[in-house]
C-alpha cells in the first residue's frame, strides 16, 4: 500500500510537470539573485556566508515544496482516500516522497551554488551525507505541520509560523557540520552533529506517525 | 479551606524566596558578585515554564484519547501560563546578562533556544487562532503542542549542551554546584522552584475556571435569544 501511495505522489508529479520545473526555476532564480546581488564577478563571499545562504535557500525551498502535499489538495479527495487507506500509509508515503523531492532539489541546489557561487567544500561525501539528513529532517517534520496547516484557514501564513522555528534546531546542526567540512576538518569531529541529526529525525518520524491519525479525522 | 492548602504553600514559599532571595547570605565570587541572586529568581522561571508545558502537552495526550472540552481547555490555559513563565525567564536573564556579560542580549547558545522555544509557543497560539471550528481547533491545537514539545527538547536540553557557552553551568563555566559552597543557596532556590510551580498551578486554575463560566454564560446567552 505504502509502495501505491508513492507511486500515485511520483506519477500525479510527472503528470503535471509545471509543479517540479517550477520549484527548479525558484531554486535557480534565487541563486541568480545572490550571484547579483554581491556582484560575484568582481567579488568572492567568505565560506561562512556561502554556507548561511546555502542552507537559508534550502530551508525555503523545503517549506514550498512540502507545503504543497497538503495543502494543494482537493476538498473531496482526503474523503475518499480516507475511505480505502490507513492514514500512517498516508503520511509515510508522503515523507518518503517529499524526502526524495529535497534530497534531489538539495543535490540540484548545490550544483547551481558550485557553477555560480563556488565551493567552499573541502569533504564533499561527507556534505552529500549531511544533506541528505537534512533533506530527511524537513520532510519529516514539515509534512505533518502541512497536513495541519491545511486545515487551518489562512494556510501558507501558519505553515510559516509553524514550521520555522521547529526546523531550526535542523539547521543549527546542518550549519555546524558544514563548517566543519568547510574547514576540512577530520570526519569524527561531525560525528556528534550527525548522530543527533538522525535522533532528531527518528524523534519526528515517530511523532508523526502517531499524530498524523488524529490530525486526519477531521 | 482544605482543598486550598497548597494555594498558602505556594504563597508562602514565593514570600519566603523573595526575603530569603534579598536578605540571606551569598558567596562572595569575582564578577558575578551579588548579581548571584539572580538565581533564585531567574533558574525557577524555566523550571515553571517546563512544568507548565509538561502538563499543556499531557493534556493534549488526554484530549486526544478523549475528546472533550475540558481537557482542551486545561491544554490551552497551562501552556499560556507556561509562556509568561518563558517570557519572565528571558527578562530576568537580560537582565542578569546587562550586569554581568554587558549585553542584555550576547546571542548565547542557551538564550536563542529559550528565544526560539518561546516562538514555537507563539505559533501554537497562532494556530488556536486561525482555526474556526472548535472541536477541529481543539485536535488540531492538541497534535501540535504533541508535536512541539518534542521538538522542544533538543532545542533547549541538547543543543545548547554541544556548543560553547558563557550560561553559568555550560562549557567550563562554573554552575549551581560551584557557587553554592555550602548549601544556603539550595535552601532558597529548591523551595522557589517548587513555589512558582504552585503559583503557576494556580493562575491557570483560575483561567480555566474563568474559561468555563464564560461558555456557560454563553450558552445561556445563546438560549435565551
Amino acid at each position: 500500500m505504502l509502495y501505491r501511495l508513492f507511486l500515485k505522489e511520483l506519477t500525479l508529479e510527472l503528470k503535471r510537470k509545471s509543479v517540479i520545473s517550477g520549484l527548479a526555476l525558484y531554486l535557480f532564480s534565487t541563486v541568480f539573485i545572490y550571484y547579483i546581488t554581491f556582484s560575484l564577478h568582481q567579488n568572492v563571499i567568505s565560506p561562512l556566508v556561502w554556507s548561511a545562504l546555502f542552507w537559508a535557500t534550502m530551508l525555503f525551498t523545503a517549506v514550498s515544496t512540502v507545503a504543497k502535499s497538503f495543502i494543494g489538495e482537493k476538498k473531496g479527495q482526503d474523503i475518499y482516500y480516507y475511505s480505502i487507506v490507513a492514514p500512517e500509509s498516508v503520511i509515510l508515503s508522503k515523507i518518503i516522497y517529499n524526502f526524495v523531492l529535497c534530497s534531489l532539489l538539495g543535490f540540484f541546489g548545490y550544483c547551481l551554488f558550485i557553477i555560480l557561487l563556488g565551493n567552499p567544500i573541502a569533504d564533499i561525501p561527507l556534505f552529500a551525507l549531511i544533506l541528505i539528513l537534512t533533506s530527511l529532517g524537513f520532510a519529516t517534520s514539515l509534512t505533518l505541520l502541512s497536513g495541519l496547516a491545511g486545515k487551518a484557514s489562512n494556510s501558507t501564513v501558519v505553515m510559516a509560523v509553524l514550521s520555522f522555528p521547529l526546523v531550526i534546531s535542523i539547521l543549527l546542526l546542518a550549519i555546524k557540520a558544514t563548517k566543519n567540512c568547510i574547514d576540512g576538518l577530520d570526519r569524527n569531529a561531525s560525528y556528534d552533529e550527525l548522530l543527533t541529526l538522525f535522533a532528531i529525525n527518528c524523534l519526528v518520524t515517530a511523532m508523526s506517525y502517531l499524530l498524523f491519525p488524529y490530525i486526519w479525522r477531521s | 479551606m482544605t482543598r486550598s492548602w497548597w494555594k498558602i504553600v505556594g504563597a508562602l514559599l514565593v514570600v519566603y524566596t523573595l526575603i530569603g532571595g534579598f536578605l540571606f547570605n551569598v558567596p562572595r565570587l569575582n564578577i558575578v558578585n551579588e548579581t548571584v541572586r539572580a538565581l533564585y529568581f531567574h533558574v525557577p522561571m524555566w523550571f515553571g515554564m517546563v512544568a507548565m508545558f509538561l502538563v499543556s502537552t499531557i493534556y493534549a495526550v488526554r484530549y486526544l484519547k478523549t475528546p472533550s472540552i475540558i481537557n482542551d481547555t486545561h491544554s490551552g490555559s497551562f501552556a499560556k501560563v507556561g509562556l509568561v513563565f518563558g517570557l519572565m525567564g528571558i527578562v530576568t536573564g537580560m537582565i542578569w546578562a546587562n550586569y554581568t556579560w554587558g549585553s542584555p542580549w550576547h546571542g548565547d547558545p542557551k538564550q536563542n533556544g529559550a528565544a526560539i522555544a518561546l516562538l514555537v509557543y507563539f505559533a501554537y497560539f497562532v494556530l488556536r487562532g486561525s482555526v474556526n471550528n472548535h472541536e477541529q481547533k481543539a485536535r488540531l491545537s492538541a497534535a501540535y503542542n504533541i508535536f512541539a514539545f518534542a521538538a522542544m527538547i533538543p532545542l533547549i536540553f541538547i543543543i545548547p549542551r554541544m556548543t560553547s557557552s558563557m550560561h553559568p553551568g555550560n562549557g567550563g563555566n562554573p554552575g549551581f554546584n560551584m557557587y553554592d559552597l555550602d548549601s544556603k543557596m539550595r535552601m532558597v532556590f529548591y523551595p522557589a522552584v517548587l513555589g512558582w510551580i504552585l503559583i503557576g498551578t494556580w493562575i491557570s486554575t483560575l483561567i480555566i475556571r474563568i474559561k468555563i463560566i464564560d461558555e456557560k454564560i454563553y450558552e445561556l446567552e445563546d438560549k435565551s435569544h
